[in-house]
């Protein structure tokens, strides 16, 4: 057992025996008999259908949901004895479509949590340069733009660039790619893929994209109607024996020009 | 005599009433925002009280408005003849647009908006004030020009009570059977309507965010 108080430092986040469900609400948000780690560095990507609850174990993650059964531990310490605001501000939060504000600027989306913070102006400032050019967007070209003057992958840049920018060691990514064109899709995993890489947080992403998974992941996860089905690294996930596994294996087979 | 002539000969008795009339408006919208506005920030997490505030503004609408200026006059205080008790039915008219409007805004807000707001940390104040409020901006504007153009209407019955304003005019002009007098307290009074509605509308345009 991990009584090692060295081991237990490496777990960012912890799900011991997590159950979620509200009597009469969406049936999509149950997840049962969750236990799981995320250690620290790593790049957990959270793989299933819609409605297997993956999105569900990512708001246990930043205690916008509290478990129904069991303890979520971030940083070990339950999500219920977190100050809620402080645990968030230290978890960066990319979702599909950004969900940028449309009465902020770039510069300003970007710098909500420095600002929420009270850092001075010139730190700030620095930090959403910094941050744009992280992410691959000039700063004097896109810093004084409205989101409705970004196309869909410069918005979910600065969705990347603003969860980063007050550097909290965790991260956490709910299909941020999802609504992008495939093109576009691609180049923004590529190079997502070499900044998680660099910048050496945890992460945990959630996708229905088995391909996506294989690209990012250090492990996968997979759910199957709000449970585990399957743990383990992207070459061992192929090699599994599950029908969801194969569920998901097979949809990569079925491209034009993989002859049947 | 030509209805042309009586406005000329009377240009600062329909000036004044104007202004009168115009000053019974602003009191009454101010008033007016000064409630609904931070009364429809406070019931947007309180589905009780929703409730509860959005049906007794809506009472005050279906009332008459000759007949509200009528049950007020007995009430202490507020009541009377004169200027308070128009400003008091004003208010009450005005409330429901201007709060309906101001709910509808700080509820009708992107849902993805809204969860990074919360999920990246900012308070429930930070996420009314911050993000709720500014981007209701322009929704709530709308329930004051709807508010304002109503009260100018309205206003026009307050002279029945009399508060002075152009109504003074009109309901003179009932009595004496006069298109000119009647003409005189209805054209000023549409002219302000058509003003208020094009000026709120620019400021409208001004803060929508797309």
């Amino acid at each position: 057992m991990n009584t090692k108080p060295a081991l237990s430092v490496n777990k960012t986040i912890e799900f011991c025996e997590v159950s979620f469900h509200i009597n009469d609400i969406l049936a999509r948000s149950i997840v049962f008999g969750i236990s799981l780690t995320v250690s620290h560095g790593e790049t957990l990507v959270l793989l299933g259908r819609s409605g297997s609850g993956k999105t569900t174990l990512l708001r246990l993650m930043n205690g916008m949901l509290i478990p129904s059964q069991g303890k979520v531990l971030v940083q070990e310490r339950s999500t219920r004895d977190w100050d809620l605001i402080r645990l968030r501000r230290g978890i960066g939060y990319v979702i599909q479509d950004a969900g940028l504000f449309p009465h902020f600027t770039v510069a300003e989306n970007v710098a909500l949590i420095p600002t929420l913070e009270n850092w001075d102006n010139s730190r700030t400032a620095a930090r959403v340069d910094e941050m744009l050019q992280l992410v691959g967007l000039d700063p004097r070209e896109f810093a004084h733009r409205r989101p409705r003057e970004l196309s869909g992958g410069q918005r979910q840049r600065v969705g990347v660039a603003r969860a980063l920018a007050a550097d909290p060691p965790i991260l956490l990514m709910d299909e941020p790619f999802g609504a992008l064109d495939p093109v576009t899709r691609a180049e923004l995993q590529r190079e997502f893929s070499a900044l998680a890489r660099r910048l050496g947080k945890t992460i945990v992403f959630v996708t229905h994209d088995l391909r996506e998974a294989l690209l990012l992941a250090s492990r996968i996860v997979l759910l199957e109607a709000g449970r585990i089905v399957a743990s383990a690294t992207p070459q061992e996930f192929l090699r599994l024996d599950h029908p969801e596994v194969r569920a998901f294996t097979s949809s990569l087979s079925m491209t034009p020009g993989a002859s049947a | 005599m030509t209805t042309w002539s009586f406005f000329v000969d009377h240009r600062a008795e329909i000036l004044g009433a104007t202004l009168d009339h115009l000053e019974l408006v602003l009191i009454a919208m101010i008033i007016a925002i000064l409630i609904s506005v931070p009364l429809g920030m406070f019931i947007v997490q309180r589905p009780a009280l929703r409730a509860i505030a959005l049906g007794v503004a809506s009472v005050f609408q279906t009332i008459p408005s000759l007949a509200l200026f009528g049950f007020l006059i007995p009430i202490p205080f507020i009541g009377g003849i004169g200027k308070r008790t128009a400003i008091v039915a004003l208010v009450l008219y005005a409330l429901l647009p201007i709060l309906r409007n101001t709910y509808v805004g700080l509820t009708g807000i992107d849902p993805v908006v809204l969860e990074a707001a919360e999920a990246m940390g900012m308070t429930r104040a930070q996420i009314l004030f911050r993000v709720r409020f500014p981007l209701a901006l322009a929704v709530i504007l709308a329930g004051i020009r709807t508010a304002t153009i109503i009260t100018i209407g309205v206003a026009t019955i307050a002279a029945a009570i009399g508060a002075g304003g152009l109504g003074t005019f009109i309901f003179r002009g009932v009595a004496l059977v006069s298109d000119a007098l009647i003409l005189a307290g209805a054209i000023p009074a549409a002219l302000l309507a058509l003003l208020a509605d094009l000026l709120l509308g620019l400021v409208e345009r001004r803060l929508k965010v797309s």
